[in-house]
């Protein structure tokens, strides 16, 4: 890639950052070259990012209809699974997918409303509900 | 001495150039990268990320940071703590006594990274130099532009976060001051253990026939019902590539700008050349990845044998490669 080559058509997920890519300069030699973005990037970021938001509403649908706790929805909007929750609050994935049934999830002691609202980096007001 | 910030491609590389630079031994981040053999490929089918497949261009974290030891003489200390008040304590100790400190960290839990690149992986690495009046950190994320700070609740989290490849609060600082190296010895040495890696590992998932591996697991994905997973798994493969800060090309071009500089301080003009083709290399790398978006988007049809095809065509140039660069060095 010539350092005139490196893409600088803007990507929505940088932010308004510049990454640094190493591109070759007129002298045949590798320098960093600061990029504005590439497409290509911007839609595999996308890709991944709208998946976890896709995952979210649906969630979030599920709570208001009754059939899931909000502790799924709040699970994925802050980007984690079960795997993470369960590695990220030390509570086992089984007791977390039985914690996701609404009737169960409302009778969850103090003490544990503590322990995912801290892995999840909310407070236990904001855990018990959906926005 | 007044710590100084510059931008880099990739964090730990990055981070390893600065915290040298400080330490009075100016080494360019390509060096660091090429000098710790830190070039690879792996594909891991079993370790999951949101349920794909990881893909690595590079060797695990901390390669870097341990690779440079033994070339450059030196000895890098490594703490981690069971309890995160020690390692805040610990952390602010060390930086009341003016020492540089590196630390490993969460992309989710930095407030300064733009939001969607914000995802869980662990092993992102910055230096802190210093404290605000206000108790923030003053922090030097390498791929970011200038220097930065960070509120220390939130430093914290990234520092003492959960699951795979957990820091554990890990920060790490050099014990005496490194050497410029005998460059005859170490260069070889530096570039034949990454031939190694890429042509001879045990294992079908690493180096060149580990990019196989992935061709046939991507040749084999579903274009009907499970389209949109097949589109998940191409799109990570791409987002390994050129998203996590590898300065293009899946750490291609850093590691030909590395072979640029070995071939001026060793003067062996044929370092040069291979560097050449290792940028060829790169674009390819390049080439699939825009082939892998246009298909993510229905831009051209979802076709993954294509995109087989085209790995297949890298494994081959790259088997090339490192044959060339094995007897090069």
């Amino acid at each position: 890639m010539l350092d005139s080559e490196v893409p600088q058509e803007g990507n929505s997920t940088l932010g308004g950052h510049r990454k640094a890519m190493y591109a070759r300069g007129a002298d045949g030699k590798l320098h960093i070259v600061q990029s504005a973005g590439w497409e290509v990037e911007e839609i595999v970021t996308k890709q991944a990012v709208d998946d976890l938001l896709r995952l979210t509403e649906e969630a979030r649908q599920r709570v208001l209809a009754g059939q899931t706790s909000p502790l799924e929805y709040h699970m994925y909007r802050v980007r984690m699974d079960v795997p993470l929750l369960a590695q990220a609050s030390g509570i086992w994935q089984w007791r977390i997918r039985r914690h996701f049934r609404p009737a169960i999830f409302a009778r969850l002691s103090p003490a544990l409303l503590a322990t995912y609202a801290d892995a999840m980096g909310l407070s236990v007001e904001q855990l018990k509900k959906v926005d | 001495m007044e710590f100084q910030h510059s931008q880099a491609s990739h964090c730990e590389s990055g981070v390893m150039s600065a915290m040298l630079r400080h330490h009075g031994l100016p080494l360019s981040e390509p060096m660091t990268f090429g000098l710790s053999s830190a070039l690879s490929f792996a594909y891991l089918p079993i370790i999951k990320i949101n349920g794909l497949p990881l893909v690595a261009y590079r060797m695990p974290p901390k390669a870097i940071i341990k690779g440079l030891q033994k070339p450059l003489g030196l000895k890098m200390r490594f703490e981690t703590f069971g309890n995160p008040a020690a390692g805040v304590t610990r952390l602010n100790e060390l930086l009341d006594q003016g020492k540089l400190v590196g630390l490993q960290t969460s992309v989710f839990w930095l407030p300064y990274l733009p939001e969607d690149l914000r995802f869980h992986f662990n092993a992102h690495n910055v230096l802190a130099f210093g404290r605000e009046a206000s108790g923030d950190y003053r922090l030097s994320d390498p791929v970011a532009e200038t220097v930065v700070t960070c509120p220390p609740a939130d430093l914290q989290r990234a520092r003492f976060a959960k699951g795979a490849l957990a820091p554990k609060g890990l920060l790490y600082y050099p014990v005496g001051t490194p050497q410029t190296p005998d460059w005859q010895k170490v260069l070889p040495a530096a570039i034949t253990k990454t031939t190694r890696i890429m042509l001879d590992a045990p294992l079908p998932i690493i180096g060149v026939r580990g990019i196989r591996w992935l061709a046939k697991a991507i040749e084999k994905l579903d274009t009907g019902a499970d389209a949109a997973h097949s589109k998940m798994f191409i799109g990570q493969v791409v987002r390994m590539q050129e998203e996590i800060g590898t300065g293009g090309g899946g750490f291609r071009f850093i590691y030909a700008s590395f072979l640029q500089e070995a071939a001026d301080l060793l003067g062996r003009p044929a370092l040069g050349e291979l560097a050449e083709q290792l940028i060829d290399i790169g674009d390819e790398w390049r080439e699939f990845a825009l082939a892998t978006a246009r298909m993510i988007r229905d831009r051209d049809p979802l076709y993954p044998p294509k995109l087989a095809d085209k790995l297949r065509a890298i494994a081959d140039r790259e088997q090339a490669f490192f044959r060339d660069l094995r007897r090069a060095a």
